[in-house]
């Protein structure tokens, strides 16, 4: 908390070029030409100047599943990866559904220090989709959860849909639904489409997601409550969330970086690198998740970072585990798919993938404008490094999981600070 | 010829006519006092059946040690498999081995293309998932060509001659059944469009694949009205556990509506034959007196299983130089 910067020449939010003195965990100042003797100097001319990321969706794996990601390596990955918070998932073992767990999962970040971690707390026991977890027992604790999901799975019965939604008023709670009817998507591997059909692969209908969503968003509507859809991967859960928020229905949603870019063809190969859950879907439904990211529909970008051992992926597809890691690149996937493109600008990114999140998520202290007084958590960004091919070999994340390996991305995270004090410095890791 | 067969549209027509051709002249060799040629001597020829498939199993094995190769049945049962390995540890110990060619059988799709990342030799796919099975389409191809094509058009087998360097061009083939969890209507709508056959698919509307449309073949729910335009019917296996996943209310309703019995037999052209892959369930798809009438080629269509996989291990294996297999077992 003693570390004292003065970031010299960075473009804030992609806009003019300005000095960011940071004193004491916030921004001193922010204006041309500041000096500060006692502080260090980064020169940050070339440099984009965003508030520090916010992902509504990490797992972190720990408790459980240490073999694929702790706490630390994966809160190392998001430093990496521009992040100051991070969301960490329920679907650990034992599941995040009681404060004991919750609480653990905190203090593991608390310890690891590199972002915050903000445990989100499984919707009902054991993810069973059977009976409510202690809910208002998991806002109550240190871990403060107001992000409540039974990820992994979906949230299926209505009724137990709508008291969740409802339950969590009480303390301005959030809902975030992983929208997969299950009857429709039994034993579904790919996207339902031409591809998966010529690979003989059990189809993923796009129905099984909007029909979830659609339904949410009423119950949402009627018990006025809040929902959030996780990884939306369909050009029809675009139209219908557009719909819900025409109507004023509190319904917030997020988009997954390898949604934004890759297509199911990329199942050829039946490498399950490329498996994941929500599929891979098509081109036309890659088109319509950029649009509506761009044009807010959708809130935010969410990395849906699902590290695992490599024997979990060196498998035939069918037997192989779903996820992809993603907190490392995410940053750059979004230059590439919006930026680049001209759907998105800087102002846009920060918008998408920290504040909008971070309020969402109902986060203190993060995606806050980079102006004087706010908390000190910002990502120097460069988006000028010429595109060069991702290497997982690289990646702080314990696994190697990473759908983009060998893809040439451009720009690099070139430093992350967290209430003022470095995580990341020049691409690396500073603890 | 590529190095592997994983897929029936990896093959070309040059490619798919060079086997059909290749298998005829090996077929000569099944009837002789000797049924042995040395042509693939010291090579190991691996079958890995993850599924019980007495049939294909059998039928590679046979066309294996035909061509004097050395094979190894590894089969899930009773093999380190059952105990969990996975098949990446499967594949290097194959490897290590010297498998020069793996035949693989396999509940998941693609599984014989993930093995190609593993293993340094050849990858036969002999049925993965609900992919594809390009040997039966191989042998299934050879039959309608042995029956339909050149001399023999007429329904008797013409001289081999005549059919040397043919396609199936014009050959009307309906493929009728669980199209959508088939591994054979795949690989045949592949194979056969690339022969010049015009492939119709009929199935119930709940067991066609989605997006049949962008597949080179036709699709049409209506069995009788494209009975009379069949040069050959191929009937699929349907498996009563789809009733249950209401793919369709009942097995009887199914025969009715899509069961090739005598009565809809007696509408194909005279001269059109009927096929299976087998293994059958007589009085569901297929009625008793069609699998033992004349027209049906099921018999048949297992004795070319050997001659057409011997013709795939010939050319994947040794069959690169100039010699033909008769002249290389000379």
């Amino acid at each position: 908390m003693s570390e004292e910067w003065l970031i010299v020449g960075a473009s804030v939010v992609g806009g003019v070029q300005q000095d960011i003195h940071l004193k004491n965990g916030v921004i001193a100042e922010i204006a041309d030409s500041l000096s500060a003797p006692g502080a260090t100097v980064l020169d940050a001319r070339g440099l984009i100047a965003l508030p520090g990321l916010v992902d509504l969706h990490t797992h972190l794996r720990e408790p459980g599943r240490e073999d694929a990601e702790t706490v630390e390596t994966g809160t190392r990955a998001a430093a990496l990866g521009g992040y100051t918070a991070v969301h960490a998932m329920a679907n650990t073992e034992p599941v995040a559904d009681t404060a004991g767990v919750v609480e653990q999962v905190w203090r593991l970040g608390e310890q690891a220090g590199y972002v915050d971690v903000r445990p989100v707390g499984a919707v009902t026991v054991g993810l069973h989709g059977k009976q409510l977890a202690e809910l208002g027992a998991m806002a109550d604790s240190a871990a403060r959860v107001r992000v409540f999901s039974d990820d992994g799975f979906c949230v299926a019965d209505p009724l137990l849909m709508r008291r969740a939604l409802e339950y969590v008023k009480a303390f301005d709670g959030v809902i975030a639904q992983h929208a997969q009817e299950p009857r429709l998507t039994e034993g579904a591997q790919l996207n339902e489409g031409e591809v998966a059909s010529r690979l003989g692969l059990v189809g993923w209908p796009a129905a099984a997601e909007e029909a979830i969503i659609a339904r949410d968003c009423l119950l949402a509507a009627h018990v006025d409550a809040a929902l959030h859809v996780c990884h939306v991967s369909t050009a029809g859960s675009v139209e219908i969330i557009r719909w819900a928020k025409g109507k004023g229905i509190q319904v917030t949603a997020e988009v997954t970086p390898h949604h934004l870019l890759l297509t199911d063809d990329l199942a050829e190969s039946y490498d399950p690198r490329f498996k994941v859950n929500p599929p891979l879907r098509t081109k036309a439904d890659v088109t319509a998740l950029r649009a509506a990211l761009a044009d807010g529909t959708i809130d935010c970008v969410a990395t849906d970072h699902a590290p695992h051992p490599v024997e979990a992926k060196e498998a035939e597809w069918a037997a192989a585990a779903n996820g992809m890691t993603g907190l490392e690149t995410a940053l750059r996937v979004v230059q590439k798919a919006m930026v680049d493109t001209g759907l998105l600008d800087w102002a846009g990114v920060a918008d998408r993938m920290s504040v909008r999140p971070a309020a969402i998520g109902r986060v203190l202290g993060h995606g806050q404008p980079l102006t004087a007084g706010a908390p000190a958590n910002v990502t120097l960004y460069d988006p000028g490094a010429g595109e060069t091919p991702v290497d997982p070999r690289t990646h702080a994340s314990k696994s190697r999981n990473s759908p983009f390996a060998g893809m040439p991305l451009p720009g690099r995270v070139h430093a992350t600070f967290l209430r003022g004090t470095a995580t990341v410095l020049d691409g690396k890791v500073t603890l | 010829m590529n190095r592997h067969l994983i897929s029936a549209g990896d093959l070309s027509r040059g490619d798919a006519i060079l086997i059909l051709d290749t298998a005829e002249e090996l077929a000569s060799v099944g009837g002789r006092a000797i049924r042995k040629l040395p042509t693939l001597r010291g090579l190991t020829v691996v079958n890995l059946f993850y599924e019980d498939s007495t049939r294909t199993r059998t039928s590679f094995e046979a066309a294996a040690k035909r061509l004097s190769a050395d094979v190894i049945n590894f089969s899930a049962k009773g093999s380190s498999v059952a105990k969990g390995e996975s098949l990446k540890d499967t594949a290097l110990t194959l490897e290590a081995m010297g498998a020069d060619a793996v035949v693989i059988r396999h509940p998941a799709s693609g599984a014989p293309r993930r093995l190609t990342d593993w293993i340094s030799g050849s990858v036969v796919n002999a049925g993965d998932g609900t992919h594809e099975h390009p040997t039966q389409a191989l042998l299934d191809a050879f039959t309608m060509r042995q029956r339909l094509v050149g001399q023999g058009a007429s329904g008797t087998d013409g001289s081999d001659a005549d059919r040397r360097g043919q396609g199936l061009d014009g050959i009307r083939v309906t493929i009728v059944g669980d199209v959508l969890h088939s591994r054979v209507a795949r690989s045949n709508v592949l194979l056969l469009s690339t022969l010049g056959a015009q492939v119709t698919l009929v199935a119930p509307p709940t067991l066609m694949p989605h997006a049949v449309e962008t597949w080179p073949c036709r699709a049409s729910y209506d069995l009788d009205a494209e009975l009379r335009k069949s040069d050959v019917m191929m009937m699929l296996r349907v498996q009563q556990e789809r009733m249950t996943a209401a793919y369709f209310p009942t097995v009887r309703e199914y025969r009715r509506r899509y069961g090739l019995d005598a009565g809809r037999m007696a509408l194909l052209p005279e001269h059109a034959i009927v096929m299976h892959p087998g293994p059958m369930n007589r009085g569901v798809e297929i009625a008793a007196e069609v699998a033992d009438s004349d027209r049906s080629t099921i018999v048949a269509q297992v004795a070319n299983g050997v001659t057409v996989r011997m013709a795939v291990l010939y050319l994947m294996l040794g069959g690169a130089g100039e010699e033909t297999p008769m002249e290389s077992a000379r």
